[in-house]
């Protein structure tokens, strides 16, 4: 149950990047070689959110299929299960390209303005 | 004055915090110069036992200080107390009722009662679990594993992702390999399948299979 562990980081780098503003959106990006269980990390981010900037922010999971380049042949594969082998040559010899992703992508936060000053925040 | 929705682009790695601790341990071990296992599992394998082995083996030639992580108590330290090696336990209870992991703070935080330039080896015994752990670098240079046959031919492919990241495999409780339908060929097709040739030891802390092996590659890969 490290989804806890992590559902503390997403709320800490959330909270930190929103500097006061009130977070509603949180977009995480799951690589499938993560062995992080959505369910279970949601319910975590909800938890851990209780008390902070992004209580009751809506964590936006997106999960990222797994794929690798053979080093043999060049050939991109997406790898659905173990072994992980390139769909053209059938060799093992792969550079993991996709997968192992966990991270926060962006956030959505309202913010209070005066209605001429719509600053974008990128 | 009005709420409007902005939307800011963050892009930050969730471990990116617990990296950057595992990197400041990792500097202190080279200054140290420690060679540093993180040593994985799931409850029960045998860490402990291996390590009562490995510590018995070595002593007087490889100075090996342990760094014991459990959820609650300090039996498994007070196991290795009789060989008078630098340990330090460290209680993950502090905070959910207990993480199921070591992460690279824990292990910070321990740090401080062992005497690094002392130390030859530091041996990192993670919490009983075979998903966690794998997720958090504390500093170490190898990771591994052990694996007792008891739990069944199919668990790497069940969970890839602390088989993928080993450096090491001991395969363990052999002694039992008589009394059990352990299919060992199954299992190391399986696990070739989620980390191809890793390397592998079989060993049994019961009789002593594999230890001698197990201390040699410990002593070569640590250079000590």
């Amino acid at each position: 149950m490290h989804e806890l562990a992590i559902a503390g980081h997403v709320v800490d780098i959330a909270a930190r990047h929103a500097d006061g503003r009130t977070v509603t959106k949180v977009f995480l990006k799951v690589g499938h070689l993560r062995q992080v269980v959505p369910s279970a990390l949601s319910f975590s981010f909800d938890l851990v959110a209780q008390g902070t900037t992004v209580e009751g922010a809506e964590m936006v999971l997106e999960e990222v299929p797994a794929a690798g380049r053979c080093q043999d042949c060049g050939t991109e594969s997406v790898l659905k299960s173990f072994p992980l082998l390139c769909e053209a040559c059938g060799e093992s010899n792969l550079q993991i390209t996709r997968g192992e992703e966990l991270y926060v992508e962006s956030l959505e936060m309202e913010e209070q303005q005066n209605n001429e000053e719509l600053i974008a925040d990128r | 004055m009005h709420r409007t929705a902005v939307k800011k682009v963050v892009l930050e790695g969730v471990l990116d915090a617990n990296d950057a601790l595992a990197e400041a341990n990792r500097q202190r071990f080279d200054h140290a110069n420690n060679f540093v296992v993180n040593m994985m599992s799931s409850p029960g394998a045998g860490k402990t036992a291996l390590l009562e082995h490995t510590l018995d083996r070595t002593l007087g030639k490889v100075r090996i200080g342990v760094l014991e992580g459990d959820v609650q108590t300090t039996l498994d330290a007070d196991r290795l107390a009789r060989f008078h090696t630098p340990i330090v336990q460290v209680n993950t209870d502090a905070g959910f009722g207990g993480e199921c992991h070591l992460d690279a703070n824990m292990v910070r935080s321990g740090l401080a009662e062992l005497p690094l330039h002392d130390i030859d080896v530091l041996v990192i015994e993670n919490v009983g679990n075979l998903v966690c752990p794998a997720e958090f670098k504390v500093g170490e240079d190898v990771r591994v594993m052990v694996y007792a046959i008891t739990e069944g031919e199919e668990k790497p492919l069940k969970y890839p992702l602390m088989f993928r990241s080993a450096d090491l495999v001991l395969i363990n409780k052999m002694d039992l390999l008589p009394h059990l339908h352990f299919d060992l060929e199954l299992f190391l097709r399986n696990l070739d399948a989620v980390n191809p040739g890793v390397g592998r030891i079989l060993t049994s802390a019961a009789t002593g299979q594999g230890i001698d092996e197990w201390c040699l590659w410990l002593t070569e890969r640590g250079n000590v």
